[in-house]
C-alpha cells in the first residue's frame, strides 16, 4: 500500500534537542569531577561511581518491570542520578551502603511519584540525606586525597568545613590553616565527597552546561551570589569566628550543588524570576546551616527544602504576560 | 549597532538560501483553477456564477458577505465547468469554482486604476475592498477592515511587516527586492488612507540585500526602514510592533490599540495594483520549497492553482512526499494532497520526505523551562499544555492560554517533544466553546 | 520524665477541649434524609444525575429539588432506596447503556493520513477532520475511555472503542466526549445494534471500510419491524429490540451484531451473560 501522508498541529519542525540527549550532555558535564575524584581517591571512589550508576540503572529496570512500565534506561536519567549520587558520597562508602542509596534514589526518589519528570524532589540528594540520617559513621569517614602514583595510603581526614565547625564549636574562633590552602581546595586536593573537592572540574562542567544551553545562569548566579553576600556579611561583622565569602564557595558541595543539583530541572523552577528566587532560597538555607546549624555542611538540605516550595515559587512567578494591563480597581 | 528585537522567541536554521537568490518565475497557467470562495477570515464570499459560465481574468465570481468579508475573481478567461466542494487548505471538501481556462487571459471590461493623490481615504478603501485584498502573511484577514480603524482610536503609525521570519520561505524577500516600487507605491497609499505621517518598515538583517534596496527607494518619502535583529517570530504582529515601536499591545487587543497598523509587504504590493491600476486580487509571490521538491523557486501564482502544478513547474517531486505544508514550517498548515489549490494566503508550499520530519513520541515533561524562556507571549506553556490535556478549562484560561499566539516555538524546542501548541489550540478552543455557552 | 508527661498530656488536654468546643460551635446543620441518600450513592461522582457528584445529587434530592430516580449507574436498587428515604414511590427509568456504533478499527477501515500528536480524538478530529476516510467511524484515541468514571470503555489493540455491557452505568458522559457522535444510548436489554455511523452512500463507504452499512436495506427487509434504513444508515428500531436478531446473519458486511455472540474483535471483554440484569424488570 502507497505510503500516506502526515498530518498533524504545527510547528512541523523540531529543534532536535532531546530528554536524552539534555541527560547525557549533564553527564558529560561531570566527568572532569569524576576524573577528579578517581585522580585524588584512586580506585575506591571508581567503585563507588560504578556501583551507584549500575545501582541506579538496574534499581529503575527493577521498578519499571515490577510496575508494568515501559523501560526507559536508556534516557540516561537513572545513570545521571547515579553519578549525582556517588559524587555526594565519601570514597570510603562501603558497597552496599552505596546499593542501598541507589535504590533509595530510584525507587523512593523517583519512580514512587510516576518516573522521569514528577519527582518533587532531587533523588540523588533524597538518597543522600537518607544515608546521612541512617549511616552517619559511614557518611562523614572521609579520605585524605591520595593522589594516584604518590604511593600515599588512604587515611580518613575531616573536610575543611567539618573541621571549622569543630574548631568554632570547641573555640569560638577558625583555625588560619585552615583559611590559607586555596589553591588545594581549587583542584581539589582536600578531603570530602567525591564531587565536591574540585571547584576546577566542577566550573569547567558548569561553563559547559551553560554553554550548551542546558541550564541557563539564574540558579548558579543567584545560589552562589547569596551565598557570598550572605555568607561574607558575617565574615565582614565578625572575620575570627565566621569563613570568608571564597572559603565557601570553594568547600563543601556548594558549586555541585549550585551548577549540578539545584539546577535539576524536574525539581527546579521553570520561570526565570523563579529561578532567581530558588538560588536565593538555597544560598539562605545554605549559609545559616553551615555557620549555625548541627552539620557541617547544608547544600543538599538546602535544595531539597527549596524542592518542597518549587510549586509554590512556580505559582508565584508567573511571568508577566505579553500586553498585560492590570485589572481596574 | 544592536538592532532591535523583542524578548523570547528563538532562531530555527532559516533555510532560506535554497530560494532566496532565485528570481520570481511566473506560474503557466494550469488546465484547471479551482477557486474556492473561502480565502479569507471571516464569511466566505456568495457565488454570482454559474456553471457554463464564460468568465472573465477579474470578473467577480463570488461576492462578499457582510463587512468582515471579500469578494472572489476569477484569475484568467474561461469556462466555469463545476462549482462543486473540492479539496481546501483546510483539511476539508469546501465550494469552489472551477474554471478551465480558454488560455486567451483577457481581462473583463472596466478595469481602469487611478491617481491615489486624486481619490479620499474612503475611495481607497472601496478600491482595496473590491479588490478583495486579504492580510498576504497568511492571516488573510481582509485588509479593509484593518484600515477603518474606529474614531476613538486614533492611528499614528503604519507598520509595514517585510520581516518574514518563518524558515524556508522567501516570497516576500524577493518581492521586496524585485518589486520595490509596487511595494514603495502601496506604503504610500496606505499611509494615505490612514493618514498617518510615519511608516515603518521592519526587515530582519538576514536579508541585507533587501533593506538596501528598501533604504534606498524610501529615503526621502517619511518611511523608515528599520533592519531587525534575525528571531522567530518577529513577523507576529504583536512582537513586530514592540520591536519598531516598543510598545506592547494590551492582551486581548488589537494594533490600533496603540495607535499602529500593520500590513504586510505582499499587501501593499497589492494595494498598488488595486488603486493605480485597478486590478483585483488574483495571484501572489509564493515560495515553492523543501528537501522534497526537485528545485525550489519563487513562483507569481493565480489563485486557484493547484499545488501539483506548482511542484511540476519546479521540476517535480523529489522523492515521495511525507509531509505537504501551506506556508511556513512553523506555523503553516499539513494538507492531505497536491489537490489543494493556492489561494491568497499561500505564502509557500514545503514538502518534506520520510525522515526529513520529528518523529520521536512524546516523553515526559522535564519541566526543564525552555518553552517558558523562548515563549513571545510570555506565557508558560507546559502548564497550560497540561491543564488543557486535563480538561482543566478554567485553570488553562487563568494561566493565558487566550494569549498563546500559536507560534511554536515552545513545541519547537522541547525535548521531551511534547505537541504544546496543539494542546494549547485545543484549551483554546475549549475555553471559546465555554464563553459562548456562558 | 515526669514534666514531660504532664507538659504532654496538657497540650492534649488543652487542644481536646478546644477542638470539642469548635465542634459544638460550628457545627453545620445536615439533613440527616441528606447523609442517608449520600450513603445509598455510589460516590462515583460520575454527574449523570447532572449535579457535580453524588453529595451535591444527595443535597438536592434532600431538599426536593432533584426527583430521586436520576441516578442511573445505580439502577432499579438505588431509585428504590432513595425513594424509601425521602418517603415516595419509586419510578424507575429504564436502564440504558452506552454502545460505540463502530467496528471499523485500524486493520478494517481506511485511513485517511498519518496522524501525529495529541494523542486524543477531540485533537485529531480538528485536522482535515480527523485520521479516518470514514466521517462517522471511532478514532480509536480514547477520549471516551478517559472520561468514563467506572472504567468500562476499552480501546483495542487495532483502536477501537468498545464499552463493556456489565460496567457500563448508563451515565452517559461518554456520549458527548466523542467528536464524532459515535456513542449512543441503548435500552440495556437490546443486544443487537447496527455498528456503524457512517452515513455515506453504500457504495462510498465500500472504499473505506469493510463493516460498514451499505445501507443495502437486507435488515429492513428480513425483520420490518426491527430496522429502519435513514440518510444511507440501517438502525435498529429498539421499541423492536427483541425482533431484531434474526437480520444479523443476513447483513453483508457483518455490521450488524448481536453482543450475546461477543464484542468486536480485539476486545478483552468477557462474552456478556443474557439476561445482564434481572433487576431491570423488578
Amino acid at each position: 500500500m502507497e505510503k500516506q501522508l502526515y498530518l498533524s498541529s504545527s510547528p512541523h519542525i523540531h529543534s532536535g534537542e532531546t530528554t536524552d540527549k539534555v541527560m547525557r550532555a549533564v553527564i558529560y558535564a561531570l566527568l572532569p569531577a569524576c576524573a577528579v575524584a578517581v585522580y585524588f581517591f584512586g580506585l575506591a571512589a571508581l567503585g563507588v561511581l560504578l556501583i551507584c550508576t549500575l545501582g541506579c540503572v538496574a534499581a529503575e529496570a527493577v521498578c519499571q518491570r515490577l510496575m508494568g512500565k515501559a523501560p526507559t534506561t536508556a534516557d540516561g536519567s537513572a545513570a545521571l542520578t547515579g553519578i549525582l549520587l556517588a559524587l555526594n558520597l565519601p570514597s570510603s562508602s562501603p558497597w552496599w551502603m552505596a546499593l542501598i542509596g541507589s535504590a533509595v534514589a530510584i525507587a523512593v526518589g523517583k519512580q514512587v511519584y510516576g518516573g522521569l519528570g514528577y519527582n518533587p524532589f532531587n533523588p540523588a540528594l533524597v538518597a543522600r540525606v537518607v544515608l546521612l540520617i541512617s549511616f552517619p559513621v559511614q557518611m562523614t569517614t572521609w579520605t585524605a586525597p591520595a593522589p594516584l602514583g604518590s604511593g600515599i595510603d588512604a587515611v580518613t581526614s575531616a573536610t575543611p568545613l567539618g573541621e571549622m565547625k569543630t574548631a568554632v564549636m570547641l573555640t569560638g574562633q577558625i583555625p588560619a590553616a585552615l583559611q590559607g590552602p586555596y589553591g588545594d581546595y581549587f583542584t581539589g586536593n582536600m578531603a570530602g565527597s567525591l564531587g565536591e573537592v574540585s571547584a576546577a572540574a566542577l566550573l569547567l562542567g558548569g561553563f559547559f552546561l551553560l554553554a550548551r544551553r542546558i541550564i541557563t545562569w539564574h540558579i548558579p548566579v543567584s545560589y552562589l551570589g547569596t551565598v557570598v553576600v550572605f555568607g561574607g556579611l558575617f565574615w565582614v561583622l565578625d572575620p575570627a569566628r565566621y569563613p570568608g565569602p571564597l572559603f565557601h564557595l570553594l568547600t563543601g558541595g556548594l558549586l555541585l550543588g549550585a551548577f549540578f543539583m539545584a539546577t535539576d530541572m524536574v525539581t527546579s523552577p521553570i520561570t526565570g524570576r523563579g529561578m532567581l528566587l530558588f538560588g536565593f532560597g538555597c544560598g539562605l538555607i545554605t549559609v545559616l546551616i553551615r555557620l549555625f546549624g548541627g552539620y557541617p555542611e547544608g547544600v543538599s538540605f538546602a535544595i531539597l527544602l527549596m524542592n518542597a516550595v518549587t510549586p509554590l515559587i512556580d505559582r508565584f512567578t508567573r511571568p508577566k504576560k505579553f500586553g498585560f494591563v492590570a485589572p481596574p480597581g | 549597532m544592536k538592532l532591535k528585537t523583542f524578548p523570547g522567541g528563538l532562531h530555527p536554521p532559516d533555510n532560506k538560501e535554497w530560494s532566496a537568490n532565485k528570481a520570481i518565475e511566473t506560474c503557466p497557467l494550469p488546465g484547471e483553477l479551482v477557486i474556492p470562495l473561502a480565502q479569507h477570515i471571516g464569511a466566505p464570499a456568495e457565488l454570482c456564477v454559474a456553471k457554463g459560465d464564460h468568465v472573465k481574468k477579474g470578473q467577480v465570481i463570488g461576492t462578499a458577505k457582510g463587512f468582515v468579508s471579500v469578494p472572489v475573481h476569477s484569475s484568467t478567461s474561461g469556462e466555469v465547468t463545476a462549482i462543486e466542494p473540492r479539496p481546501h487548505a483546510s483539511g476539508r471538501n469546501l465550494p469552489a469554482v472551477v474554471i478551465r481556462p480558454d488560455g486567451e487571459d483577457t481581462w473583463v471590461e472596466g478595469i481602469s486604476g487611478a491617481d491615489p493623490e486624486t481619490l479620499s481615504p474612503d475611495a481607497i478603501r472601496e478600491c482595496i475592498r473590491a479588490a478583495g485584498i486579504v492580510g498576504m502573511g497568511g492571516a488573510t484577514f481582509p485588509a479593509h477592515v484593518k484600515l477603518t480603524p474606529p474614531e476613538n482610536k486614533p492611528i499614528h503609525t503604519l507598520v509595514i511587516n517585510g520581516v518574514e521570519c518563518e524558515p524556508y520561505l522567501t516570497a516576500d524577500h524577493r518581492l521586496m527586492l524585485e518589486e520595490t516600487d509596487r511595494v514603495l507605491d502601496g506604503i504610500v497609499i496606505l499611509k494615505r488612507v490612514l493618514g498617518v505621517a510615519r511608516a515603518q518598515v521592519g526587515i530582519e538583517a538576514n536579508k541585507p540585500d533587501a533593506i538596501e534596496v528598501m533604504t534606498k527607494a524610501c529615503a526621502g518619502k517619511g518611511i523608515e526602514v528599520v533592519p531587525l535583529a534575525v528571531k522567530y517570530p518577529q513577523g507576529a504582529e504583536k512582537q513586530l510592533i514592540l520591536a519598531l515601536t516598543g510598545r506592547e499591545v494590551p492582551s486581548g487587543g488589537l494594533p490600533m490599540d496603540v495607535g499602529v497598523v500593520v500590513q504586510n509587504v505582499g499587501t501593499a504590493a497589492a494595494v498598488s495594483d488595486a488603486v493605480r491600476r485597478g486590478l483585483p486580487l488574483i495571484e501572489r509571490i509564493a515560495t515553492v520549497t523543501g528537501p522534497g521538491v526537485t528545485t525550489p523557486k519563487n513562483l507569481r501564482v493565480r489563485v486557484g492553482t493547484p499545488l501539483t502544478h506548482l511542484v511540476e513547474f519546479c521540476g517535480g517531486l523529489k522523492g515521495d512526499p511525507a509531509k505537504i505544508i501551506m506556508g511556513g514550517p512553523m506555523m503553516g498548515a499539513t494538507q492531505l494532497s497536491l489537490d489543494v489549490p493556492a489561494t491568497r494566503g499561500t505564502s509557500g508550499v514545503l514538502l518534506f520526505r520520510e525522515g526529513e520530519i520529528p518523529l520521536r513520541p512524546e516523553g515526559p515533561c522535564i519541566r526543564c523551562g525552555r518553552c517558558v524562556q523562548v515563549c513571545p507571549a510570555h506565557i508558560m506553556p507546559t502548564t497550560i499544555a497540561a491543564y488543557a490535556r486535563l480538561d482543566l478549562i478554567a485553570e488553562a484560561e487563568e494561566f493565558g492560554a487566550m494569549d498563546c499566539i500559536e507560534c511554536g516555538c515552545c513545541t519547537y524546542t522541547c525535548p521531551a517533544t511534547l505537541p504544546l501548541v496543539q494542546a494549547i489550540r485545543y484549551g483554546k478552543g475549549a475555553i471559546l466553546a465555554k464563553r459562548r455557552k456562558v | 520524665m515526669l514534666a514531660a508527661i504532664l507538659s504532654l498530656g496538657g497540650i492534649g488536654l488543652a487542644a481536646a477541649v478546644a477542638l470539642g468546643f469548635a465542634a459544638k460551635k460550628f457545627a453545620v446543620e445536615v439533613d440527616p434524609r441528606e447523609l442517608a441518600v449520600a450513603e445509598v450513592l455510589s460516590g462515583a461522582n460520575c454527574g449523570a444525575c447532572g449535579y457535580p457528584g453524588c453529595a451535591a445529587y444527595a443535597k438536592a434530592v434532600a431538599t426536593g429539588e432533584a426527583a430521586p430516580n436520576l441516578c442511573t449507574p445505580g439502577g432499579a436498587s438505588t431509585v428504590d432506596k432513595i425513594a424509601h428515604i425521602m418517603g415516595v414511590a419509586a419510578v424507575t427509568a429504564s436502564p440504558q447503556i452506552a454502545v460505540v456504533l463502530c467496528q471499523g478499527d485500524n486493520p478494517k477501515a481506511k485511513a485517511k493520513y498519518r496522524y501525529l500528536g495529541v494523542a486524543d480524538c477531540n485533537a485529531a478530529q480538528k485536522i482535515a477532520d480527523g485520521p479516518k476516510e470514514c466521517p462517522g467511524g471511532c478514532l480509536g484515541l480514547g477520549t471516551c475511555a478517559r472520561v468514563c468514571p467506572f472504567g468500562a470503555i476499552e480501546i483495542t489493540p487495532e483502536g477501537l472503542a468498545v464499552i463493556s455491557r456489565e460496567k457500563c452505568t448508563g451515565c452517559k458522559k461518554c456520549v458527548p466526549a466523542c467528536p464524532r457522535s459515535v456513542i449512543r444510548m441503548a435500552p440495556l436489554d437490546a443486544t443487537v445494534h447496527v455498528l456503524c455511523n457512517s452515513r455515506d452512500k453504500g457504495a462510498v463507504v465500500r472504499k473505506y471500510c469493510q463493516v460498514g452499512c451499505i445501507a443495502c436495506h437486507i435488515c429492513a427487509k428480513t425483520v420490518p419491524e426491527a430496522y429502519v434504513v435513514e440518510e444511507n444508515l440501517a438502525r435498529v428500531v429498539y421499541e423492536h429490540y427483541d425482533q431484531a436478531a434474526p437480520a444479523v446473519a443476513k447483513c453483508p458486511t457483518k455490521c450488524i451484531r448481536d453482543f450475546v455472540e461477543g464484542y468486536p474483535e480485539g476486545s478483552t471483554f468477557a462474552p456478556p451473560v443474557v439476561p445482564v440484569k434481572a433487576e431491570a424488570a423488578a
